[in-house]
């Protein structure tokens, strides 16, 4: 009888053990189904137009967005390339400074309930959705630059740059950090027994060690700001235009996506043309990320 | 532990049909233009109380999103104010749906301007040449104005998302068959959203229906052309066409209206419908006396 019992129970475990074997291997390879399935999606809902309509010159070439127009549409997305790539670089260009020194700071000065605190408020920082971040834009940012810079219109490149430098910041700060912690502490003890200062350790021996890591940090936070929609759609005025200063209004690739798709017919040029950018979209990110998590894996290896 | 579950199940069973029964009136779904939507949700509300058997699910976004949803079939009623493109119909019977049009009302289009610009009268030729994608005038000075608080004098065109009624009306209207609205226009998404950013904005010009005309904003006097006098934009002026780009309104049925919907639009064309639409700021189609 207790014998029996116990042949019972490792059977029971073994199938629990095969069970859960089965539901994790599923749920390795979900992202992997999902992410081909959104693709094939994608390309079959803008194939079509992609391969008999689509002029690529016009495309990738034309300024001019005009995709409902009854007889001459234009489809041309080089305003909103230049519309996401200026909001982008902007974000680029103020997270950067913001998430590396903050990762300095928390990896490698701030101790004990600090430490533990500032990672708290940086995690909560990614939590703000992009709606609010927008919102932000919209009612705080929009008067604040028009009163401190005297422009006619605050829905521009630069409030929107802000915005969305501040939304890529903590995602930037997590993995910079990281990638400082996990420089041995040999490298910060050798340093210093040479008689290097604090500054010097960072700045001469920990940054050069974690430069992989803190690249790939940067192609994630630029990874965010390309695929942004919300924040942008909301901040940028919606203006399809090439900007020649950071005080013109532009209009990102996503944003016209967001705005436009749900009011065309399903099958359309217009529903298809906005696809065809989902797929750029979707290849350009997909590059980008693949690139950072090659960086960010060579520093593990080596 | 079964009958636990039997109970359970019946109880949520019963849940369901009371919700079901709760809803065992007739739904109209009614989407589109945003020039129309809140005379739609007049209407929606008001037939209620006349025939609560019948409820009317309204809902904005543009024109062009009406037209999309009466195309891929989930609307009943598709409210636009521009009228359906040749493309569109046949997008439309393709899938086997027969939009039929209706005009409901007239709108004037009317050019919002910031209170400070003093410009006394603007021609069509003068907003397409503002607008319009080969022209030179970018600044208020060209056309001999000077706008007090627009700091360059640089004109800040408004505008609206391409999938508006509005947009597609103002471009045939003013920009004429061929012409293309010039690059970087603020493409706002609401009638509402152009009205607000013109009350802010010293240097804006902006388009939009003449029912969200507030008092902080200029409504430009049109003249159709440098000989004509100019028309102040108005639910009369707009109803006798004196006005030059006064527009009709449109809702599109699949098909003939029958059963609920017809009598829907039936009411809408009537006495208390058409008071609806003057009260919300446009013109009727036939002459209503109202309270």
């Amino acid at each position: 009888m207790s014998h029996n019992h116990a042949i019972d129970r490792r059977n029971l475990d073994w199938y629990i053990d095969k069970a859960v074997q089965v539901l994790v291997f599923i749920g390795g390879i979900s992202a992997v189904v999902f992410i081909v399935g959104i693709f094939l999606f994608i390309t079959k809902e803008g194939i079509g137009f992609l391969i008999n309509t689509l002029d690529l010159q016009e495309f990738f070439g034309s300024p001019y967005w005009e995709p409902s127009d009854e007889d001459a549409p234009e489809y041309g997305i080089l305003a909103l390339m230049a519309g996401t790539a200026s909001v982008t670089g902007l974000a680029m260009l103020i997270a950067i400074p913001f998430s590396l020194g903050s990762a300095i700071y928390v990896a490698e000065f701030a101790t004990g309930k600090t430490r533990e605190w500032l990672k708290i408020l940086i995690e909560l920082l990614a939590a703000i959705p992009s709606v609010v971040w927008g919102f932000i834009g919209l009612t705080i940012m929009n008067p604040l630059i028009i009163e401190l810079f005297d422009v006619p219109v605050g829905l521009t490149v630069l409030n929107a740059g802000i915005i969305l430098g501040l939304m890529a910041a903590p995602i930037m700060t997590s993995i910079a950090e990281d990638a400082l912690k996990a420089v041995p502490d040999r490298y910060r003890e050798a340093a210093e027994a040479l008689g290097a200062t604090r500054w010097q350790i960072i700045f001469k021996t920990v940054l050069p060690a974690a430069k992989n890591g803190l690249l790939g940090a940067v192609l994630l936070g630029v990874g965010r700001g390309f695929g942004e929609t919300m924040a942008v759609l909301m901040a940028t005025g919606h203006a399809v235009n090439i900007p020649g200063s950071v005080f013109d209004s532009v209009r990102a690739l996503t944003a016209t996506i967001a705005a436009e798709l749900g009011e065309t017919a399903v099958g359309s040029d217009h529903y298809q043309v906005l696809f065809t950018i989902g797929l750029f979209l979707f290849l350009i990110t997909f590059l980008i990320n693949l690139t950072a998590d090659l960086i960010v894996r060579g520093i593990r290896n080596s | 532990m079964k009958a636990k579950f039997i109970s359970i199940t019946l109880l949520s069973a019963g849940i369901a049909l009371a919700a079901l029964n709760a809803e065992a009136r007739t739904l109209i779904q009614n989407k589109g233009s945003d020039t129309l939507v809140n005379v739609a949700q007049a209407w929606a509300e008001q037939y209620r109380e006349i025939n609560p058997e019948v409820a009317v699910a309204v809902s904005g976004g543009g024109s062009g999103t009406g037209i999309a949803a009466m195309i891929n079939g989930t609307v009943d009623i598709a409210n636009s104010s521009r009228k359906m493109k040749k493309r569109e119909l046949a997008l439309a019977r393709k899938r086997g749906r027969d939009p039929v049009e209706h005009v409901v009302g007239y709108d004037a289009l009317a050019i919002y301007l910031h209170p400070n610009n003093p410009a006394k009268s603007l021609t069509i030729a003068q907003i397409a040449d503002i607008y319009g994608r080969k022209s030179k005038i970018k600044k208020w000075t060209d056309l001999g104005l000077e706008v007090p608080g627009c700091k360059e004098q640089q004109i800040i065109l408004v505008s609206r998302q391409n999938n508006s009624g509005t947009y597609a009306y103002f471009k045939k209207a003013v920009l004429g068959k061929k012409g293309k609205y010039r690059m970087g226009t603020l493409d706002m998404h609401g009638s509402k959203d152009v009205v607000e950013l013109v009350e802010k904005t010293p240097c804006a010009i902006g388009y939009s229906g003449l029912a969200y005309a507030t008092d902080h904003v200029k409504l430009a006097c049109i003249a159709k052309d440098a000989e004509s006098a100019c028309v102040v934009p108005s639910v009369a002026a707009a109803g006798d066409g004196s006005y030059p780009i006064a527009r009709p309104l449109y809702m599109y049925t699949n098909g003939e209206p029958k059963g609920e919907i017809k009598s829907y639009m039936d009411w809408i064309y009537g006495e208390q419908g058409q008071c609806i639409i003057v009260k919300k700021g446009y013109a009727p189609i036939s002459d209503v006396s109202c309270k």
